[in-house]
């Protein structure tokens, strides 16, 4: 079952949240909608929900054979969230306070109407099965209030899943959980889905979760899709400045590509060969902080160590430019600082063993 | 033992945070708000109750048992069980307009739902006179289908649901803003239709404040004077509210009987304030 999402535009007021969004889910996937907060990716959730109507586009569902318009901006037709049957876990869970985890989970079996409604024997049956897939099982008869915010979020699932969803959509699934909950919750939410292989929307602005949980991870930034990959291709190949910037700490440096080096100030690094590298054009170089190499007196930019401060194995590296140009970050192993025997404020040089090269846009065009 | 008592940290009384008092100045603040309390509500309290008991008993009971005053109390009765209930489906809806949907006109609502409680009560009781009154906008048109509004029973609820039509809508706006919608969508992505929604979700979760409000919207429609004294004619046995009973007997002279009546107002009012105190503790509690 899989969802087509094309051209999808939604404005507030004058503010742009998706500008023509196109997307494809496919069978049983696990996506995860990845970037900065305001960026459009919950309001395209909820958009694929129905809890949010887009201004024109279309949304398509697919079966097993069939397509189902969900929305049609044209005809405007649009389907109501009730006949969508997708699974929606909110963030803050919105799980009924007033009512047991049971009843809960056996909400969305209750509501049908009289000719669908299950019995209350099978309701019983299959609610506390969905209790023991999430092993909260013996937490049946509490209330909302009295569980830890793991076990919500749980609970949260379950309640989704019990209407038997075509999909499952999740809104910030861990945002409200503390980091050691969080990791296991994500491994957790990662078996079940191989388990039950529904397909399924993840929201995100973690990109450890997004990378880690999800078959295909889509990169979002002011209301358009920045790329849409693997999480490895996202990670190894980023398609832009935003995305190399958003998957973690980065350095910058602005120079010029010629002869398949880099060069910056006053020096000139070798670029792996994909990289490219025809005629001289202005580029912004990227690299990783655990990608540059420390040393007195090796190839790179001469630069002042301001501080150092250890967290865990590596140590972290502040320096300043010989040459003014900018501050750079390194993340040395804690032997090779030891080894050394860097200290602050001694020169040395600086070697981006990995640069990622983005040619300016006008440059480009002018070449 | 000494040295080692001495190195102990310090252990400060919890009251005594850097927002608190000096003893005598808190003492001095409690005995002002207590003298207060006792000048204003308890002494008149007592006052109430030995002025109807001063008689006896026999009298204090024969007061309250006048065709007059049963007469009055059944008015006023009625006029709560209409006002109430009208002002509980109000309040829901406009509380639920304001509290989840954005629309035009939002704030004025909201300004509107205040007036009662900005305008003088006798401006509101002229308000119906001036409208239904034999010289009023409708006055004409009731006459020849002889219908009567003012002095009669359906002025006093007309004036009884506007002076109480905030208090329910007042109560719910917050708590349900504050509940916000999730709960809402959740319940309707389930597949629940609206009727459901409101009736398993919505309605549980404000049920406690929807009490309070109440609660407090039972008690003024009870005890208001001024808007319902202009449009009664104060016709004994008829139109007669139990305050407006209360002012009739005190007026001929009749101090017992009136005190008798209006130990009931005052029942009335120590009934809403433990009903109050147990659904406040409830509001809190489901927070």
């Amino acid at each position: 079952m899989s969802i087509h999402v094309k051209k999808i535009v939604k404005r507030f007021g004058a503010f742009n949240a998706l500008r023509e969004i196109d997307l494809e889910v496919g069978e049983g996937e696990l996506i995860a909608l990845l970037g900065p907060s305001g960026c459009g990716k919950t309001t395209l959730l909820r958009i694929i929900a129905g809890l949010e109507t887009p201004d024109s586009g279309e949304i398509w569902f697919h079966g097993n054979e069939e397509g189902e318009v969900w929305f049609h901006g044209d005809d405007s037709k649009c389907q109501h969230v009730r006949e969508r049957q997708v699974g929606f876990v909110f963030q803050h869970y919105a799980l009924f306070r007033h009512m047991t985890v049971f009843d809960n989970v056996a909400f969305g079996l209750r509501v049908r109407p009289k000719s669908e409604r299950p019995t209350e024997a099978t309701i019983k049956e299959k609610v506390m099965e969905l209790l023991r897939l999430v092993q909260l099982d013996w937490l049946a008869e509490r209330y909302p209030a009295q569980l830890s915010g793991g076990q919500r979020q749980r609970i949260a699932l379950a309640r989704a899943l019990a209407v038997e969803p075509k999909v499952l959509l999740l809104d910030e699934p861990f945002g409200a959980l503390d980091a050691q909950v969080r990791k296991e919750l994500r491994r957790w939410l990662r078996r079940l889905h191989d388990e039950l292989h529904v397909t399924s929307v993840f929201v995100t602005h973690d990109q450890d979760e997004a990378l880690e949980v999800a078959d295909r991870v889509v990169v979002m930034n002011e209301g358009r899709i920045e790329q849409i990959g693997t999480p490895d291709e996202i990670y190894d190949h980023p398609a832009t400045p935003f995305v190399y910037q958003f998957l973690g700490d980065v350095n910058l440096f602005h120079g010029r590509v010629s002869d398949g080096h880099a060069h910056i100030g006053a020096a000139a690094i070798q670029l792996a060969g994909h990289e490219p590298a025809d005629t001289a054009v202005a580029a912004m170089f990227y690299t990783r902080p655990h990608d540059i190499e420390l040393s007195h007196d090796g190839g790179g930019l001469e630069a002042r160590i301001q501080g150092a401060r250890r967290a865990g194995g590596v140590v972290k590296v502040r320096l300043e430019r010989i040459d003014g140009h900018g501050a750079v970050e390194a993340e040395v192993p804690r032997e090779s600082w030891e080894a050394e025997a860097f200290c602050e404020d001694q020169v040395v040089r600086v070697y981006p063993k990995r640069l990622k090269v983005f040619t300016a846009p006008e440059t480009a065009l002018a070449t | 033992m000494t040295s080692q008592a001495m190195t102990l940290p310090r252990v400060y009384q919890v009251d005594a945070g850097p927002t608190s008092e000096s003893t005598p100045f808190r003492r001095l603040l409690i005995a002002v708000a207590l003298t207060f309390l006792a000048a204003f509500l308890w002494l008149p309290l007592a006052a109430v109750f030995v002025g109807a008991l001063r008689e006896g008993l026999g009298v204090y009971w024969e007061a309250l048992t006048d065709p007059d005053a049963l007469s009055a109390i059944k008015l006023t009765v009625i006029a709560a069980l209409i006002s109430v209930p009208v002002n509980m489906v109000f309040g829901i809806a406009a509380a639920w307009a304001i509290a989840k949907f954005e629309f035009r006109g939002k704030s004025l609502l909201i300004t509107l739902i205040d007036l009662p409680f900005s305008v003088s009560p006798v401006i509101a009781g002229l308000l119906f006179v001036l409208l239904f009154g034999s010289h009023g906008w409708f006055g004409e048109f009731l006459a020849e289908h002889n219908i009567r509004i003012v002095f009669a029973v359906p002025a006093i609820v007309l004036a009884t649901l506007f002076v109480t039509f905030p208090f329910v809508a007042r109560e719910l706006i917050p708590l349900m803003q504050e509940q916000g919608t999730e709960e809402e969508e959740a319940a309707i992505v389930l597949g629940a239709s609206g009727w459901q929604t409101f009736w398993h979700i919505t309605l549980p979760n404000i049920r406690w404040g929807l009490l309070y409000g109440v609660i407090l919207c039972n008690a003024r429609a009870m005890g208001e004077f001024g808007a319902v004294s202009v449009v009664s004619g104060h016709i004994r046995g008829l139109t007669n509210t139990i305050p407006l009973h209360v002012e009739i007997l005190y007026n001929e002279y009749n101090a017992t009987a009136a005190f008798a009546v209006a130990t009931l107002l005052a029942f009335l009012a120590l009934g809403t304030l433990a009903a109050k105190t147990l659904v406040a503790r409830h509001l809190r509690g489901h927070h």
